[in-house]
């Protein structure tokens, strides 16, 4: 009993030690990749090659997942407004809950399973076939021309997505609350007008998607570079990209929430 | 400059628990071609990764050129490894490139060349492997041999001063592996370089040696010229050379008695 005590306190303190030996390994990896970013300068094509794969792969799923919720979120307003006579706030009610809160989330998790693991996926497959030695027996550093490029693409794709889904969401939701349910057009659009707020509400959902994709990108790219080269060892660690970045939007999320709208 | 290129001296090296080098010290000379040969699992493919600098003994020194290489700078070493060729086990080449690009990867990233000088430069490298007619496949569609000798084109791509060909034999037919042979001969001859050789193909290897190295057991066993070591006295390397099963070399990765495993149970 004792003896199963101390091999679990044991376990414990292994285990510990081992989070914040990733974690430092982690840090260190991120300052060479930012460091790394710097060389993109006299190489932008390998920087507009990534953004393709990162950012304008992952359009198609932004778009047709930010058009439904959009839509959704119309019929869910709608029907909650109007037992209130106040079904002309469906314009705003949408706009508002999208640029605060889905679109960054939405667009980071989606950003995560479609891109995050890929990118996982094909570090880690680089380094399972040796390429990534192979460069550096070449003497190219990986970190400047695999890590760097596919970081930045993913850091400055993240933004954009969100401000696309939560556009293409608005759309969406102009179509289901004039179209389908025979709103009036200039009340869905005038009330945003005035209640939205550049700082408040616009400001701050990028400030969220620019986090969200800096967390997101940095974990993908560190499980890929990090992995066990082995098939088993390079799925664990495209699942591990999608679980912790997923956790990690969700609570970085109620963390810039509680700061940014605390009063 | 001293006639010997690659210094070795009283390396360890363990893989957590288990000792991989245990003071083991080489001299590989400037000119010729060095194999160094030894039973799967030795730790060769470690050894020329020490010698690129791509891990860190846990003790001794490996100068190349007269450079300490645990000892450079990162830029340095870099430096260093562009006058390095090396031809890993894998090939280890860029997937999302052409057979052409990839030869071209080291001169576009290291030379100012004009894209026609490179062209000229590829075709040659790749004729002198065979594979110029496979410039615009994609490494995916080349079989393990061939993208061998892609690989081959790849590292001697800079005109490097010497060149560290991992299993270059294994995967080959007896035509290619004849030709690969040669080949090796004649690129050493032809660019003057140091070539070491990591295989355990030993007639082929022992055919197109100057000098051969064993190593077993984390040491060097014997060293010397290809004719000395077939009349070697020892029976190590006798086993070795004529490739006997049973000798002093063990066949088994380090265990307990094999009735010990099968009657604990677990
Ligand atoms: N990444 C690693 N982690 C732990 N141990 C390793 C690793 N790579 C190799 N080893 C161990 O190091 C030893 C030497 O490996 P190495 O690949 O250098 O052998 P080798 O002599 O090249 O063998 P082969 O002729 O089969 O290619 C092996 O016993 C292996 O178990
Ligand atoms: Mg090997």
């Amino acid at each position: 009993m004792f003896n199963g005590r101390l091999d679990l306190l044991q376990h414990i303190g292994a285990n510990t030690l081992q989070r914040f030996r990733r974690l430092g390994r982690g840090s260190l990896f991120l300052f060479d990749v930012v460091v790394g970013c710097a060389s993109l300068i006299s190489r932008p094509g390998l920087l507009i090659k990534q953004l393709y794969s990162v950012g304008v792969q992952t359009l198609l799923i932004i778009v047709v997942a930010g058009l439904f919720v959009g839509m959704v979120m119309a019929l869910q307003s709608y029907y909650a407004l109007v037992d209130f006579g106040a079904e002309d706030s469906v314009g705003v009610m949408v706009a508002l809950s999208l640029l605060r809160e889905l679109g960054p989330v939405i667009t980071a998790l989606l950003f995560a399973g479609r891109a995050g693991s890929a990118l996982t996926a094909e570090i880690g497959l680089m380094k399972a076939t040796e390429q990534l030695s192979g460069m550096e027996m070449m003497a190219v550093n990986p970190m400047k021309r695999i890590i760097a490029p596919r970081f930045l693409a993913g850091f400055l794709s993240m933004p954009l997505l969100a401000t696309i889904f939560s556009a293409v969401g608005v759309m969406g939701a102009y179509v289901v609350a004039v179209e389908f349910l025979g709103l009036d057009s200039g009340a869905f659009w005038s009330q945003p007008q005035n209640k939205v707020d550049l700082y408040l509400d616009i400001y701050n959902g990028i400030i969220k998607s620019v986090v969200f994709g800096f967390v997101a990108t940095w974990i993908a790219v560190f499980e890929g570079y990090d992995c066990v080269p082995t098939s088993e060892g390079l799925g664990q660690a495209t699942t591990r990209t999608v679980v912790h970045s997923s956790l990690a939007i969700l609570f970085l999320d109620f963390v810039l929430t509680a700061l940014m709208f605390a009063k | 400059m001293s006639d010997i290129l690659v210094k070795i001296r009283d390396l360890h090296f363990s893989r957590g628990n288990r000792k991989i080098f245990d003071g083991l010290s080489m001299d590989i000379p400037r000119q010729g071609i060095t194999a160094i040969m030894g039973p799967s699992g030795t730790g060769k493919t470690t050894l020329l990764k020490l010698m690129g600098g791509q891990l860190r003994p846990d003790s001794g020194s490996v100068e190349v050129d007269g450079l300490n290489v645990h000892q450079l700078s990162t830029k340095k070493l870099f430096e260093l490894r562009k006058r390095m060729g090396m031809l890993f086990q894998s090939g280890a080449l860029l997937t999302d490139l052409t057979v052409f690009e990839n030869v071209a990867y080291p001169l576009r990233e290291h030379t100012q060349l004009n894209d026609a000088m490179i062209r000229h430069l590829v075709l040659l490298k790749l004729n002198a492997v065979g594979l110029r007619g496979a410039a615009e496949m994609s490494p995916s569609e080349l079989s393990g041999g061939m993208a061998r000798r892609v690989a081959l084109a790849r590292a001697i791509a800079l005109d490097p001063m010497m060149v560290m060909y991992d299993e270059p034999f294994t995967g080959q037919d007896p035509i290619s592996m004849g030709v690969l042979v040669s080949l090796i001969s004649e690129l050493n001859s032809a660019l003057n370089i140091c070539s070491i050789v990591v295989s355990h193909d030993v007639p082929e290897t022992m055919s197109i040696a100057d000098h051969v190295h064993i190593i077993s057991a984390g040491k060097v066993i014997e060293s010397g010229s290809p004719a000395s070591l077939e009349n070697s006295e020892s029976a190590w390397t006798h086993q070795f050379v004529h490739g006997d099963a049973d000798g002093p070399v063990p066949f088994h990765y380090p265990a307990k008695p094999l009735l010990d495993d099968l009657y604990t149970g677990s």
